[in-house]
């Protein structure tokens, strides 16, 4: 390109002082350039120091962080160079940030017009009394309803995405030709995500600024970006046009990331990335990543191989670019997903399952105060032995509430859950009996949360063996060190503290320890949504083998319709804490569909860019079902008419197990909703 | 936890303090404290009742090193002495304070409910009692020898250590891991004692040493109004308050209890400080990356 | 919002009335009532049952329970032990004077504390943050005597700058005890401050690393408008209750540093009427300083909801 770039960052090291006065290392040699009217995508997981680049470019570090050497260079300046003053200039105005979390990025206690008028004050030369109408003019520009509303709101009292999208316009006050995007959709629901990722990348055509995206996920980075660099460990292992490094990546890290994620088109489970990156600030001679790579020889684990060309246009770190190929791209390389078969008994019946949060007041009874709706209602589903269900919705949707419900920990308000389909349980765990217990296991969302962070692995592994078998002594050891080999984790592990472990290893003893009680039905709630994406499929891959192995019934609740996908025999959709779809995956993943499955499926992005998610509603967050009717209506793209408001939709049936609760008939629903 | 385990955590978490300097320094004061404390019936020069009358409020000397008092005792005995009857009592009610008001306030925090409820109004009201007044009416009334005393201050300081306990036990229980105990069906006492309390009495560590060096600022203050330690034994608080009115003539004789109480409290709030950081109680440390 | 504020005051008048009846109770169960005291050695037989008969105290408890709160309510806490003196008008002096000495310490204690916090906690490690956090840990651990007796060994009496103690009459003019009480609204304040200080330094150091700050920095707004726009008010919020309690402690529990100066605050009253065991006296200061504590916790809750947008609405849903 002619014009000189906007960004460019040339040899960065950026670092913090560890013991001792030595300096660990964040960031090692990165550069980067970036022209006006150009997007880069930062790519990495946790831990691979993509944020502190981000931060970095606006010559901004962390507490604690120190930049080493290199320079950060806005239009012609070394930010770093810059007096207070200025930075102070730059940044927020031509220089704008999106942070990853605007929940937390807003100030509490300031309303959100007081927010942007700060930002028009400090960047803006528009006289005092046009502000409001810009700031109204901005809340419109990132398509927030009703603004003049919203400027009088606190912060907390916005949906995530709203308040995304306020994030957006403030930075948007101060006319940016530069913005950095620090994963500003991580977090929020798919629909919501694909809405404002659509809005960025009109936003970027439109005012040909200069976009530097940071995200963990390559489907993100697919969307909107045309070249991406992907860092491992604080360095650049490849950087090249988006559409190469998604279809053909010229590193070996790039391509086993691309073949973990897992896709919707998917047959078979993601291949899994064996091992973990070395954490931030540790030293390593060589290749960073030569210990997980299946090319690596010797002279990659001492040599650091220096930026060479790779396929195409790209630039890669890696002594072998031409052997890279054989490492295989293709999501879906993995495991062939266990089937269980379709005539095998039920292990667990909901009937009518209703769940309600609050109780009613004595007050609101006495004054015979209709109930608000409840939470959760009317789920009636089944599971067979051996089967996985999935349950996929958005966040609101009330699956983990179920899952907690079918656990004892939560009790419905009416309805009956069933142990094969004729033992009833108790509502709660102090009513269940132990054996009932011991077949019903549940594995919760975050790890560090659900393990005692005061308890080695050993105590944690033996309190179900000694709860429901009793084992004691030898016997207790030889079976934890089995459950542990089972996870993939040795001997070595039953001393550590779940401090010590990375999340993916934490996530491996919550799976070990409900395995430990030797279940027939485990419940999983998100349990991979807290870890990075490399992890993750290790993670699908070991429930996959514990369900062949165990012939184990599994409900599998995740917002990730990919990964509900390739686990699940069968798949039920929720909205709003009600049934819309339930059936055989395949069935659900195809024609005719429910509306918000449909409006769930298209919103999906996939690391491909050649795919483009579709926009078939508004992602307006809603706080309550509706009292009546479907609890869809409000958001329906093709809501059937007033019945919709009314009359609670009828299940239709089409053959196979799948039904679909809705007023269109099915010959209607069997068209893709718009072409 | 067995009583191996218990020791290595408790060797662990010693090492860890004292490898910082507010560890290091408040662990040798407080240790210091208790040395003298026990031995210094033998190695007190003089006799706490010992009167020179020849050498009333005199000067520091070779014989009297921190000088004398309006007796003519010996200063320096008595301040190596003044520390005994506040560092056995508060010794003990501390830990008897925490004992209760942590076991209360625990089982308040997981039952909850209507007794929750009520006594959590009664330990409000009575924290809005003024300060000591409670601990003054009950000496003057049954005497303020230690065997009153105790348990006074064994009482009154562990009504605020139920709060922090229901606090803790609160947020504890909230966390997953206790779900996950709950939905294997252990019983509800074995999730309390394996669960629970390792992740309570790590708070209750650090609120006991606050406490401790609280009940001590208090013990010297009733023992300065003269409700404590009744003389001629020797006491922190009651020499102050003696030597007050013959500070101008001789300063030595409030500054050396002074210097006594004062190294004691603050080493055993260095001592929490350490214990807290240690323990990753503290609020303010945040991770650097 | 109202209903909440409400539900904080009902809260409050419970908390109130169990303290009365805590009292009450405590006072009910030493050995011994006032004619006990009053009488001393003469407490037998038939002048003990006249005593009793003209103080009342034959009467069923839950009646002179009545009977008490009832006058409290108006201001009237009976005779004092001697049955010489009203007790509201030997309390109403010493209360102005008690609030005198706490006005004296909160009107320059409480700015000085949010700035010497706001300090410590923006040149966080620096040896201002070392200086003032070791000094407020030096405040707060030293007894409250002790300081007062240092202060006056070195201000009175080596220096000679101001009078060491009160001489005043618990009657005089407030302007009148201007001199002499400055020492000890100064050790009141020192402690005060250092309370203070440790919250405000606590909450602004996770105010300044909280991620508000972090975009308002990378906003390009300027580093003292953050601090007072973005970071100041909401440290503030939480420091809101601990300056309650300290001002409930201030308004009531210095008996010590009275005692120390001989100020004729309500907490020397108190120490002279425990040690003169005359129990109505003690009950009526007990209930004016616990009735203050609520109160004044009281104001401070409905302060926080009214100025924490994040709260108010946080506690209308939890409702």
């Amino acid at each position: 390109m002619a014009n000189p770039p906007l960004i460019d960052i040339r040899k960065l090291c950026i670092g913090f002082s560890g013991r001792g006065g030595t300096i660990l290392p964040v960031l090692h040699d990165v550069d980067l350039a970036v022209c006006r009217g150009e997007s880069l995508g930062i790519v990495g997981e946790s831990g691979s120091g993509k944020s502190t680049l981000a931060l970095a470019a606006m010559g901004y570090l962390k507490h604690g962080l120190e930049k080493i050497d290199g320079e950060v260079i806005y239009d012609g300046v070394d930010m770093f160079a810059r007096s207070p003053k200025e930075l102070q200039r730059i940044r927020g105005g031509k220089l704008g940030l999106i942070p990853q979390n605007s929940g937390q990025s807003l100030t509490p206690t300031l309303r959100i017009g007081q927010q942007i008028d700060e930002v028009l004050h400090l960047h803006c030369t528009l006289p005092k009394a046009l502000h409001e109408a810009r700031a109204i003019d901005l809340l419109t520009q990132v398509r927030l309803p009703d603004p003049r509303a919203i400027l009088r709101r606190y912060p907390h009292e916005l949906s995530g995405g709203q308040q995304q999208r306020v994030a957006i316009a403030m930075a948007l006050a101060g006319e940016p030709d530069a913005l950095l995007l620090d994963e500003p959709t991580t977090g929020l629901d798919v629909t919501t995500q694909a809405h404002i990722l659509d809005l960025l990348r009109e936003l970027a055509v439109t005012r040909k600024m200069a976009m530097v995206y940071v995200s963990h996920d390559l489907g993100v980075i697919a969307r909107v970006c045309d070249r991406v660099l992907v860092l491992y460990a604080g360095e650049t292992v490849l950087i090249g046009p988006a559409a190469e490094v998604l279809r053909d990546p010229a590193h070996p890290y790039a391509r086993a990331l691309l073949a973990s994620i897992p896709r919707l088109c998917d047959q078979q489970l993601p291949r899994a990335l064996n091992g973990r990156p070395p954490s931030p600030g540790s030293h390593h001679h060589g290749c960073a990543f030569a210990q997980r790579c299946a090319l690596a020889t010797e002279t990659c684990r001492t040599e650091r191989p220096p930026m060479t060309a790779g396929a195409g246009s790209q630039s890669t770190r890696c002594l072998y670019p031409d052997r890279v190929s054989e490492i295989d791209i293709r999501g879906g390389g993995g495991a062939v997903p266990m089937v269980c078969p379709a005539d095998s008994p039920p292990a667990l019946t909901l009937k009518d399952v209703t769940i309600r949060y609050q109780r009613p007041s004595l007050l609101a009874r006495l004054r015979h105060r209709a109930l608000n709706p409840a939470t959760v209602e009317g789920i009636s589903l089944t599971l067979r032995h051996g089967e996985s269900l999935g349950m996929v919705g958005e966040s609101g949707s009330g699956k983990s509430t179920i899952l907690k419900a079918i656990a004892g920990l939560l009790a419905p308000a009416e309805g009956q859950i069933l142990l094969d389909d004729n033992t009833l349980l108790g509502t709660t765990v102090e009513r269940r009996r132990p054996d009932q217990l011991r077949r019903l296991q549940i594995v919760f969302q975050n790890p560090d949360a659900s393990l005692n962070p005061r308890q080695s692995v050993a105590e944690i592994l033996s309190q179900p063996l000694r709860l429901y078998f009793g084992l004691r002594g030898e016997a207790l050891q030889d079976r934890m060190v089995a459950l542990l080999d089972a996870v993939r984790l040795g001997a070595s592990y039953l001393d550590r503290r779940p401090g010590q472990l990375s999340g993916g290893e934490k996530q491996r003893v919550a799976v070990a320890r409900a395995f430990a009680a030797d279940p027939r039905i485990v419940l999983c709630d998100e349990i991979t949504s807290a870890l990075d994406v490399s992890v993750q499929a290790a993670v699908l891959e070991l429930l996959n083998d514990l369900k062949r192995v165990h012939g184990t019934a599994f409900i599998f609740v995740s917002h990730n319709l990919a990964i509900v996908r390739v686990l699940s025999d069968r798949v039920a959709v929720l909205y709003q804490g009600r049934l819309c779809e339930i059936g055989p995956t395949a069935a659900v993943y195809s024609q005719p569909s429910h509306p918000y499955t449909e409006v769930l499926l298209s919103a999906v992005l996939e690391p491909d860019p050649d795919h483009a998610p579709r926009l078939l509603t508004e992602d307006r967050a809603e706080l309550s079902p509706p009292e009546r009717g479907c609890p869809f209506q409000r958001r329906c793209p093709v809501k059937a008419g007033a019945i919709c408001e009314t009359d609670a939709p009828p299940w239709q049936e089409t053959g196979n197990g799948h039904a679909i609760r809705c007023h269109l008939p099915l010959t209607a629903l069997q068209n893709r909703i718009c072409g | 936890m067995s009583t191996a385990t218990l020791t290595a955590r408790v060797v662990c978490i010693l090492r860890d303090m004292l490898a910082r300097p507010s560890g290091a320094i408040g662990l040798t004061l407080v240790g210091l404290h208790l040395v003298i404390a026990v031995t210094s019936p033998w190695i007190a020069p003089f006799d706490y009742t010992e009167m020179n009358a020849t050498m009333t409020l005199s000067g520091p000397s070779a014989e009297h090193w921190l000088g004398t008092d309006h007796l003519g005792r010996d200063v320096f005995s008595r301040m190596l002495l003044g520390g005994r009857e506040a560092l056995l009592i508060t010794g003990i009610a501390t830990p008897v304070a925490l004992l209760w008001g942590g076991f209360l306030g625990v089982f308040l925090g997981l039952r909850g409910g209507w007794l929750d409820e009520v006594l959590m109004r009664v330990v409000d009201a009575f924290l809005a009692l003024p300060g000591i007044l409670p601990l003054l009416v009950l000496i003057t009334v049954f005497g303020s020898g230690g065997e009153v005393l105790m348990p006074t201050l064994a009482f009154f300081f562990g009504i605020p250590v139920i709060r922090v306990a229901r606090a803790a036990a609160h947020e504890v229980v909230a966390r997953d891991f206790i779900s996950a105990a709950r939905a294997r069906g252990h019983r509800p006492l074995d999730i309390v004692r394996r669960e629970l309390m390792p992740n309570v009495t790590d708070t209750l560590l650090v609120e006991g040493a606050m406490r401790w060096s609280w009940m001590l600022l208090g013990f010297s203050a009733l023992s300065f109004l003269g409700f404590g330690v009744a003389p001629p034994r020797p006491d922190w608080g009651l020499m102050v308050s003696d030597a007050r009115v013959y500070m101008s003539l001789a300063p030595w004789g409030v500054i050396a209890p002074v210097i006594a109480l004062s190294t004691l409290i603050i080493g055993i709030n260095l001592t929490a400080d350490a214990l807290a950081k240690t323990l990753g109680l503290d609020q303010s440390r945040k991770a650097v990356v | 919002m109202f209903a909440l504020i409400v539900r904080r005051l009902a809260l409050g008048l419970i908390t109130i009335g169990l303290v009365s009846v805590i009292i009450f109770l405590g006072v009910e169960a030493l050995p011994g009532d006032a004619c006990t005291a009053v009488l001393e050695r003469d407490a037998v037989g038939e002048a003990l049952e006249k005593c009793r008969e003209t103080m009342g105290l034959n009467t069923p408890a839950l009646t002179r329970y009545g009977a008490w709160i009832g006058g409290a309510l108006h201001g009237d806490f009976g005779l004092s032990a001697n049955g010489q003196e009203r007790i509201s008008d030997l309390v109403g002096f010493r209360v102005r004077n008690s609030l005198l000495l706490a006005a004296g310490a909160l009107s320059v204690g409480i700015p000085l504390a949010l700035c010497l916090g706001t300090l410590a906690a923006l040149r966080r490690d620096t040896w201002v943050d070392i200086l003032f956090s070791t000094g407020a840990i030096l405040a707060m651990t030293i007894p409250e005597f002790v300081a007062a007796t240092l202060l006056i060994l070195i201000f009175a009496i080596w220096l000679g700058w101001v009078p060491a103690i009160v001489l005043t009459p618990a009657d005089a003019q407030p302007l009148e005890f201007f001199p002499e009480f400055i020492l000890a609204a100064v050790v009141l304040t020192m402690l005060m401050v250092a309370h203070i200080m440790r919250m405000v330094r606590s909450s602004m150091i996770d105010a300044m690393a909280s991620d508000y700050v972090q975009m308002a920095t990378l906003k390009g707004v300027p580093y003292w408008r953050i601090v007072f726009r973005h970071a100041l008010p909401n440290a503030l919020l939480p420091a809101i209750n601990v300056i309650a309690l300290t001002v409930a402690w201030l308004l009531g529990g210095v008996v010590v540093v009275e005692v120390v100066f001989n100020y004729p605050g309500l907490g020397r009253l108190l120490v002279d009427a425990i040690s003169g065991r005359d129990l109505p006296v003690v009950q009526a200061i007990t209930m004016i300083v616990a009735a203050t504590y609520v109160g004044v916790n009281l104001f401070a809750d409905i302060l926080s909801l009214a100025l924490n947008p994040r709260l108010r609405s946080h506690q209308m849903r939890v409702r």
